[in-house]
């Protein structure tokens, strides 16, 4: 589905350069949910952002969806990245334009008519369960309500894969599982391969098939997960007490 | 102390020259703000999208463009109309009169607005841009949908401040023949020694400035969603 073939990036030059990916090689299978772990620093980022060729690699080379993106010209690469969804930690959506002209924006871009744009971006909107902020500003929005809408922009091309860079980094651990099972949602409903950048552990626990774990740039392990059994997702949520002193906990205010 | 009644008659006495004053400060200013909107953006955007780390880095061309906007911006600007008069006859055919006054404004404007523009695009989130790559914007794309939408109760703050102050350059442009409310005040109000008449033009560019201010700020608000 996708994979980077010995690729590595730079910043800086000289004595004073910063090696940020270091000849890395990695496979995402199409299907899976692959996690993208390790401290602040690791060159996670920026080994999701060669996935689509943000961070144009130095030397190594990008194939997603069986394309050499490293050889592509630029108005191929901008055809090819529409078939890649990307969210981001901070969202970046346009707050000078509502909820629904956001979805819209990629749309748009690809020259599609008025009303197939209408229905499509309903369509999205409806998918994350936000149809009834249509015509908000993102302004009004709360933090999981923002990254859905981001979500629901990345999907409005049909895309295979969808890049997430720290999508849940900004969020409280409630939201974050609100975020995590629309991801899921729509890895098990579309059938889109996730590639899923975090520092978080209980995010790669929670939603992961496959791991790779990064640090100071190298790719220092790789690792299947096993599949979490149905029970073990709708296992009741634990209130902060019980996160805190344990199921049952016996302190007393 | 001050005689209101006076002031009225004098305005009174002088329409037609008052008027006339007006129309020439207007042409002036609108050609300043057609020249700062046509030329100034384009410019600002490119001060902006060629400096580091941006879509079109580019130090040779970043260089120039700081370059021209700074020279231009050093002049004291009487003299820039001095200096630009080969260049005036050149465009307009004379040195002299309304026209050819807007000429020397109109390049102090293009550069005072591009970078009221450049600060307007430095403030949008750098993420936008990343956010708009991955969705495929090509880079005309990128400022025309992303940077221009998210800046533009920026662009129109900055177009709101650069217009006053092309109102107060287009009133030295008496010294080129150019006319305008603030040759009109000094020639008539203040070597004729008509002081109501002057106070009356200084009330007159008060308002003025305020309106433009109150419809500018009201503007941009709206335009606002952040």
């Amino acid at each position: 589905m996708i994979s980077l073939h010995k690729v590595s990036k730079s910043y800086g030059s000289g004595t004073g350069g910063f090696k940020a990916v270091d000849r890395v090689s990695l496979t995402v299978r199409g299907g899976t949910i692959h996690g993208i772990i390790g401290p602040s620093g690791a060159g996670k980022s920026t080994l999701l952002r060669m996935m689509n060729l943000l961070e144009p690699p130095d030397e190594g080379g990008v194939v997603a969806l069986g394309q050499d993106l490293t050889a592509l010209p630029e108005a191929k690469l901008r055809i090819a990245r529409r078939s890649i969804g990307m969210v981001f930690q901070q969202f970046h959506l346009l707050h000078n334009r509502t909820v629904s002209g956001n979805v819209a924006v990629p749309l748009e871009l690809a020259g599609t008519g008025r009303t197939q744009r209408r229905e499509r971006v309903l369509e999205c909107l409806r998918f994350v369960g936000l149809e009834d902020k249509a015509d908000q500003y993102p302004a009004r929005l709360s933090g999981g309500q923002k990254q859905r809408v981001a979500i629901a922009r990345a999907l409005a091309h049909r895309p295979a894969v969808l890049l997430c860079d720290e999508p849940t980094s900004s969020l409280d651990p409630d939201t974050t599982s609100e975020i995590l099972a629309v991801l899921r949602h729509i890895n098990t409903t579309l059938g889109v391969t996730i590639v899923i950048v975090t520092h978080e552990m209980e995010v790669v626990k929670e939603l992961c098939h496959e791991v790779s774990v990064m640090e100071r740039g190298r790719l220092v392990d790789g690792f299947a997960l096993p599949r979490r059994t149905p029970a073990e997702s709708s296992r009741p949520k634990l209130s902060y007490r019980e996160q805190l002193l344990g199921e049952g906990g016996e302190a007393h205010v | 102390m001050f005689d209101f009644a006076l002031m009225a008659e004098k305005v009174m006495q002088f329409r037609t020259q008052i008027a006339e004053a007006v129309g020439e400060t207007f042409l002036m200013v609108g050609i300043s703000v057609a020249a700062a909107v046509l030329l100034g953006l384009p410019l600002g955007t490119m001060l902006f999208l060629t400096a580091k780390g941006q879509l079109y880095e580019n130090r040779t061309w970043s260089a120039l463009l700081n370059g021209f906007v700074n020279v231009v911006r050093s002049f004291p600007f009487l003299l820039l109309v001095v200096f630009m008069i080969p260049l005036t006859r050149l465009l307009v055919g004379t040195a002299i009169g309304t026209l050819a006054a807007s000429v020397p404004l109109g390049v102090v404007s293009i550069a005072i607005y591009a970078r009221q523009v450049e600060q307007s695009l430095v403030e949008v989130p750098r993420g936008v841009v990343g956010a708009a790559l991955s969705m495929g914007a090509s880079k005309l794309e990128v400022v025309m949908k992303f940077l221009y939408v998210e800046a533009r109760s920026g662009l129109v703050l900055g177009l709101t401040t650069s217009t006053i102050s092309f109102i107060s350059y287009s009133t030295v442009m008496g010294v080129v023949g150019g006319g305008g409310v603030g040759d009109f005040a000094i020639r008539y109000g203040y070597q004729r020694f008509e002081t109501e008449l002057m106070a009356a033009v200084i009330v007159l560019m008060i308002v003025l400035v305020q309106l433009i201010q109150f419809a500018g700020s009201r503007i941009s608000r709206w335009l606002d969603k952040r």
